[in-house]
């Protein structure tokens, strides 16, 4: 009985040595999921480790990740009729495991901002009322936010993001490369006063919460941009910052001027801060990433030499051509080190008119900042997406980065529109 | 005799008996003959394909998704002859559904080229990339290219 007693009293003492032994030899990673054995086929800078949160979600574009951790996918064709896809984790493995689709339209804008879901459609906009879980309350009936946006085929996808002020910001690409008289026409000039740029080649403002707004209620924020995929609204400058398509083939149009090598550079994919009122200059020049300067494109009596006007803005950055950068995200985590901090992720989606020359791109790419302005040169951060170097350089990608999006605990996503994987890449100290 | 001589005449004597009877070996023969002419014109379509097709299509022929329609065992390139020589002499600008995908960018009217340049570009996709198909001639670009 005595003994009995003495026993029963110790139970709790060995209760807490026992936690303190789970405590001690449990993996040193308590708040974050495990990586793939593989990192999800990535190659990433040491610390970091990557899983494929999803796969197969369809053509994957732009993505947004819930307070709750839950992930918002826009698929840029709909699957089995519906474009969005709404994935779960019931067990926190970081494995998504419940799949719920709404939305009958195709796109590639998805954002989260004040208790909505912002998604887009080729020519619209919409948005959808979130519950306190972060669920939305009425897929089948979202509010109309923009309409009778233009899609005329080229450059047709509509990105949205959201700043402090309830204003929304969309990129309306321009349906041409340059602005010939005759589109892609080797030799062919420019276009007089480019008439694309009065609805399109830009990016307009119109407000988040003000349903069935059309052009004449919004406002041409920033011209002379030929097609923006990737953008985010910087906190530290509140100012919206955008990745710029540059133009393709300056050989294949004017191969007097341009060699084929130069062609596979040349322009540069631009990084632009902008202000409302502001003209990057598409179509009447580009960027030549090596020299630092303003070019005139040749449609518009450029010979590749000849410096373009002082009133087009400059980059804030620029890389070499034609990786196309869909997906920017200025990252505010904690949970990566202190380096990357209010630094730009941009996800390259890879190149194709860099052909005959070895394609290019098909990586996450991370840009230091300093006081709000890029900082330094650039660095591969998640590189592999593509499968082998061969697959890179042939173009025919097994994955595709697009979109981004950072979870709440500091993780981030990358989503891919070729198989659909959506990876998260985390640090574990 | 000398054996130019010995060979002329026999070729002679072949070509007349394969014309009088239309033997076997004959057709064998023109068929080799247009099995040439098709590979030499592939050889020329090879370098019309390289400066005018390659950047969209791509140098295996598939194209890019989204964007540029693939070149592979496709109707358009298999197909009607003279659909296929209107693309290249008009460009195209339509939204084409190819195999349940689609592709948005616009390809340019070639009509700069000469005949023989286009039926020397179309000979080559229609026989490489995995393609098998009959060669396309100057003379059928001419006769779509009059209308």
């Amino acid at each position: 009985m005595k003994l009995k007693v003495a026993f029963s009293s110790f139970i709790p003492l060995f209760a807490a040595a026992g936690l303190l032994w789970y405590n001690a030899n449990k993996p040193l990673i308590t708040n974050t999921v495990n990586p793939d054995a593989d990192n999800a086929g990535l190659k990433l800078p040491a610390g970091f480790g990557a899983l494929r949160a999803a796969e197969n979600t369809g053509r994957a574009r732009h993505i947004a990740v819930t307070a709750g951790g839950d992930i918002y996918v826009k698929l840029n064709r709909p699957k089995e009729g519906k474009g969005i896809v709404y994935l779960q984790d019931a067990n926190d493995d970081g494995k998504m495991d419940d799949t719920k689709m709404f939305g009958n339209y195709g796109g590639t804008g998805m954002y989260l901002k004040n208790g909505y879901l912002y998604a887009s459609s080729d020519t619209e906009v919409f948005r959808y009322k979130l519950n306190e879980n972060g669920q939305v309350i009425n897929p089948d009936a979202p509010e109309k936010i923009v309409t009778g946006l233009i899609e005329r085929r080229q450059h047709e996808s509509k990105s949205i993001v959201v700043d402090n002020n309830d204003n929304l910001y969309v990129n309306v690409g321009a349906y041409s490369n340059s602005c010939q008289e005759k589109d892609r026409t080797p030799g062919s000039m420019g276009r007089k006063g480019c008439p694309v740029l009065d609805s399109a080649g830009g990016i307009w403002q119109f407000k988040a919460s003000k349903p069935n707004q059309t052009y004449k209620d919004g406002v041409r924020y920033a011209t002379g941009l030929r097609n923006v995929v990737g953008l985010d609204w910087n906190q530290q400058d509140n100012q919206l910052f955008v990745m710029q398509h540059g133009r393709d083939q300056l050989h294949d149009l004017f191969p007097a001027l341009y060699t084929v090598q130069q062609s596979a550079i040349y322009p540069a994919e631009c990084m632009y801060a902008l202000k409302k009122g502001d003209n990057a200059g598409w179509p009447y020049i580009y960027y030549n990433q090596d020299e630092h300067k303003k070019i005139v494109a040749p449609e518009y009596g450029g010979d590749g030499k000849k410096e373009g006007s002082k009133e087009y803005i400059d980059p804030a950055a620029a890389y070499p051509g034609h990786m196309a950068p869909n997906g920017l995200l200025f990252y505010t985590g904690s949970m990566f080190p202190e380096k990357y901090k209010n630094g730009a992720f941009i996800a390259f989606h890879g190149s194709w008119n860099r052909a005959p020359e070895p394609q290019a791109g098909f990586f996450v790419v991370f840009q230091p900042f300093k006081d709000g302005k890029p900082f330094g040169k650039y660095e591969v951060f998640a590189d592999g997406f593509a499968g082998s170097p061969e697959k890179t350089a042939s173009g025919r990608a097994d994955h595709k980065p697009c979109g981004l999006a950072q979870g709440p605990d500091g993780s981030l996503y990358v989503s891919d529109d070729v198989k659909g994987t959506i990876y998260r890449i985390v640090y574990n100290k | 005799m000398n054996r130019i001589h010995i060979l002329t005449i026999a070729l002679l004597a072949l070509t007349t008996s394969a014309f009088a009877q239309k033997s076997p070996a004959r057709k064998a023969g023109v068929a080799k003959l247009k099995t040439a002419v098709a590979t030499s014109s592939a050889a020329d379509g090879k370098v019309v394909y390289a400066q005018n097709c390659l950047t969209c299509h791509q140098a295996d022929g598939g194209g890019v998704s989204n964007m540029n329609p693939p070149l592979i065992k496709t109707d358009y390139v298999l197909g009607d002859k003279n659909r296929l020589i209107k693309i290249v002499l008009n460009g195209f600008n339509d939204r084409v559904e190819i195999e349940g995908e689609t592709y948005n960018n616009v390809m340019p009217a070639l009509n700069h080229l000469t005949d023989k340049q286009i039926a020397d570009v179309l000979t080559y996709v229609r026989s490489n990339f995995g393609n098998k198909a009959n060669a396309v001639t100057a003379a059928e670009v001419k006769k779509v290219r009059g209308k």
